[in-house]
């Protein structure tokens, strides 16, 4: 038996494998992979993945700005005068294998002394001699191997990122001193009136105090600056009786103590702060492999190579590209700004921007914008702009970009927080001017009570366990949220607008349909056969379409390119392309790409392509139609409006040939007419309407890839189960109402210890986790079960 | 002295040195990746075959 796929990356071989030693390969840089990973010992690789490599991409000159002292400055961790260390992002991480012999590269080069993968991050940090070896040398070996590191522009301006990671000394501070403030604060509770206990109390008391000054001023601290923050914005937030609960808490206790009144709250106190931290630190769930702040910056190159005057090849930084500036394009690789075509065949890939899969062929003159990505050969353009004026970069000058959303945003906690707030402070005046009448010497005793039982632990509670237990479950379904306040927003969303190429279209196939004079059947061998020798998308995406035929060696066969295939095969001289290519000339009605078809000189027909909807959009639509208003905001011609107007529900509204910024205007003004708006799209092109509307949620077919900035990240595959989510999102909401009432109900029991002046340390201590710990098991069960219902 | 003085102080400091090694493990970056190195963990195995089959390949040099 002929296993017919590649050992190395696993793609198939065709019709011809590359033989050696006895295994296939699909082609010549896969074979030269293995025979690296051979020579050096390094064919484990192979046993722990089945064909985990990926074919090695063309790179020649690409990575030459690497040798420019400011650029490697930028992108090392690390520099001395023998030694530097780099951390690259490599996107084809993705199983053991590739740790492995990531981890495993100092026997490919023995300058490098260390390399060590993340593989969450799909990064690797490799320590190297920087005398005997260079960046440009470790960038070229890993893409030798297939491991090509993505270097963009974003390293370079971003310099070296911090991870903040005071959250979790916050915690273990709190998680310390509750801990050890329970353990000697037990003997008091239990052994009242010992002997002994008389003797040490006041040291464990004063050990109790010291363990929980640095709970209150460290752990605690970023409750009294909210407050403060919220206070003087006139808004009573939830963090207002948090730490107005905290201070006195810790005022009343140490009084206590110091005048010998008795224990204090100290262990309630450290409780309290232990389990909001736990909050906090549940409620955010990152994917370290996902970044929500993408701009156009992570997917342009760092470098570009310019052509001066007299001809000669230079890197320069794209930030210094000028007006009239020569750049010099190679394949694969991406145009940073606008500019006019000067020399060669451009096929430009726009998928990075308007979701589009099929390339654009351009001639010389035409002018190309930035952010295509060149498909064939080599090319030469004339700058026109500089990068941060091009066409589709200039959108992120709109102020959009620096606001941030979840500030103009208020939520359900804090909503609540304010009637909450203010109920308390009355209870606590009504109850102690009760008690300044009957009992003066208690009042003091029952106001603080009072702030300290109402402390909304439980309140605060909620929403974080809520919406942190929905992330997760959202993540293990591939709908990657950015944030809890995301969740939040989009229950609310009355609106709905979808972006239209590569959102709901398919960028994998396509649908054509023929219309013309029937093709004979040898017609149709010459044709099919004509077509699998080209690599042109419109050819491979109509190759795949046709019913399949027998090979046949043809005569013939030339590609013109940007205009089609001549093929010759016995009698019959095909010719498929554009209509001039084939000699009709065309009326200019037509919106829709089309291959037309030419059989010895007779025009016989054409192939229209249409866009291929995703499965299930038709069903989704008219699931979403009965909530929501829906829109399609498409950058495209109307090219498909019929087609639409038969899949979608009636109502939704079409609207074709928008720009970037017109998308980003029409949500604005219907946000300002009250709509919450749910934006759907894909490309760079949407970024300014993901980041304008309510909600931005980019479709990604592969989320390990390319998004742009958005508040969350679905699968291109879950797009039908979009309904079920929004649904969900909404019914934690009510998940949260039930548990405020549930931990009202704590307060109210509370209150009735406090009012009545009898709250003992012992009470609080126990009713206060309790509290917390019952609203954490009701809300997590609750978005248990409401995560099983969905798919 | 009561040893109730040496009880507390011990425990206190005991609570304090893992609370010290707590924080100096997060520092150093252990819980930033807690996927990777159950993978390498299972490496060893393939790195020495990799490194006997070096040896060998050096003494017939």
């Amino acid at each position: 038996m002929v296993n017919n796929s590649c050992f190395h990356c696993g793609d198939d071989c065709g019709s011809h494998p590359i033989s050696f030693q006895n295994k296939s390969f699909c082609c010549n840089g896969c074979k030269t992979v293995f025979e690296i990973f051979n020579e050096n010992e390094l064919t484990c690789y192979y046993d722990m993945g089945n064909s985990p490599g990926a074919i090695p991409k063309e790179i020649e000159g690409k990575y030459d700005f690497l040798s420019q002292e400011n650029i490697i400055e930028k992108l090392t961790d690390f520099r001395s005068d023998t030694l530097e260390i780099a951390t690259l992002y490599i996107p084809h991480i993705h199983c053991s294998s590739c740790i492995w012999i990531l981890e495993n590269l100092n026997k490919l080069n023995e300058n490098i002394s260390d390399s060590q993968v993340n593989f969450g991050k799909k990064t690797v940090r490799i320590t190297y001699n920087s005398i005997a070896s260079n960046l440009k040398e470790i960038v070229l070996l890993l893409s030798s191997i297939g491991y090509e590191p993505y270097i963009s522009l974003d390293d370079f301006s971003s310099g070296k990122s911090h991870i903040n990671r005071t959250l979790i000394y916050k915690l273990g501070v709190a998680g310390f001193g509750f801990g050890n403030i329970m353990f000697l604060s037990f003997p008091e509770y239990f052994e009242i009136n010992e002997f002994w206990l008389e003797q040490y109390k006041h040291m464990f008391r004063w050990l109790m105090f010291a363990l929980a000054v640095p709970v209150v001023f460290y752990s605690a601290q970023d409750y009294f600056v909210s407050a403060y923050k919220g206070l003087k914005a006139k808004l009573l937030n939830i963090d207002v009786p948090i730490a107005l609960g905290i201070t006195v808490l810790f005022l009343r206790s140490t009084i206590e103590i110091a005048f010998d009144l008795g224990s204090g709250f100290f262990d309630s106190l450290a409780g309290l702060v232990f389990f909001l931290l736990v909050g906090k630190f549940f409620q955010q769930k990152t994917y370290d492999f996902l970044s929500f702040e993408r701009d156009y910056k992570s997917y342009f190159p760092i470098a570009i190579t310019k052509i001066d005057s007299s001809g000669n090849e230079t890197s320069i930084q794209v930030y210094d590209i000028k007006k009239g500036d020569r750049l010099l394009i190679r394949n694969e690789e991406l145009i940073p700004v606008d500019a006019i075509l000067i020399k060669g065949n451009a096929k430009i890939d726009y998928s990075f921007v308007s979701g589009e899969s099929q390339t654009i062929s351009k001639q010389s003159g035409d002018k190309l914008f930035a952010g295509g990505k060149q498909t064939s050969g080599v090319i030469e353009l004339e700058a026109v702009k500089s990068v941060e004026q091009s066409y589709l970069t200039q959108l992120w000058s709109n102020d959009i970009f620096s606001k941030n959303k979840e500030d103009q945003f208020t939520n359900i906690t804090n909503t609540i927080s304010k009637h909450f707030t203010i109920t308390i402070l009355s209870i606590a005046v009504i109850a102690t001017s009760f008690w300044l009448f009957t009992e003066p010497s208690k009042a003091m005793n029952v106001f603080t009570a009072v702030l300290i039982i109402a402390c909304p632990c439980a309140i605060a509670l909620s929403a974080p366990f809520t919406f942190g237990n929905l992330l997760r479950i959202f993540g293990k379904l591939k709908f990657y949220i950015k944030n809890a306040s995301v969740l939040e927003q989009l229950a609310q969303i009355n609106t709905i607008i979808f972006d239209k190429t590569g959102t709901i279209t398919s960028n994998k196939s396509s649908n054509a349909v023929y219309d013309g004079l029937t093709l004979s059947q040898n017609e149709n061998l010459v044709l099919k056969n004509s077509l699998r020798g080209s690599n042109h998308p419109l050819s491979r995406t109509l190759y795949n379409l046709l019913d399949e035929h027998n090979i046949v060696t043809l005569d013939n066969f030339e590609e013109h390119v940007g205009k089609g295939i001549e093929a010759n095969h016995k009698d019959i001289n095909l010719k498929i392309g554009s209509a001039s290519f084939v000699g009709k000339t065309e009326p200019a009605s037509s919106l829709n790409t089309t291959v037309h078809i030419s059989s010895n000189n007779v025009y016989k027909g054409k192939y229209t392509f249409y866009n291929s909807y995703r499965k299930g959009v038709s069903k989704l639509f008219n699931l979403l139609k009965k909530e929501f208003d829906l829109v399609i905001l498409s950058g495209d011609n109307e090219g498909e409006r019929e087609n639409l107007k038969k899949l979608l529900p009636s109502k939704t509204k079409l609207i074709f040939n928008q720009k970037p910024d017109d998308k980003l205007d029409y949500i604005n003004y219907h946000q300002n007419e009250g709509a919450k708006v749910l934006m759907i799209g894909d490309g760079l092109n949407d970024a300014g309407a993901l980041a304008q509307s309510n909600v931005g949620i980019a479709i990604s077919e592969d989320v390990n890839v390319f998004s742009p900035a958005c508040d969350a990240i679905l699968d291109a595959s879950k797009l039908n189960c979009l309904f079920d989510y929004i649904k969900a999102s909404q019914s934690a909401i009510k998940i949260i109402k039930w548990s405020f009432v549930l931990s009202f109900i704590y307060n109210v029991i509370g209150l009735y210890f406090a009012v009545t002046g009898q709250l003992a340390p012992v009470v609080a201590a126990i009713l206060m986790p309790l509290s917390s710990i019952s609203i954490v098991v009701f809300t997590t069960v609750c978005t248990n079960l409401l995560g099983r219902n969905l798919k | 002295m009561s040893v109730i003085y040496i009880v507390l102080t011990v425990s206190v400091i005991v609570g304090i040195a893992f609370f010290v090694v707590f924080l100096l493990a997060v520092k150093s970056g252990q819980y930033d990746d807690s996927y990777t190195p159950s993978v390498r963990m299972l490496f060893e195995d393939e790195l020495v075959k990799g490194k006997s089959k070096d040896s060998i390949k050096s003494k017939t040099d």
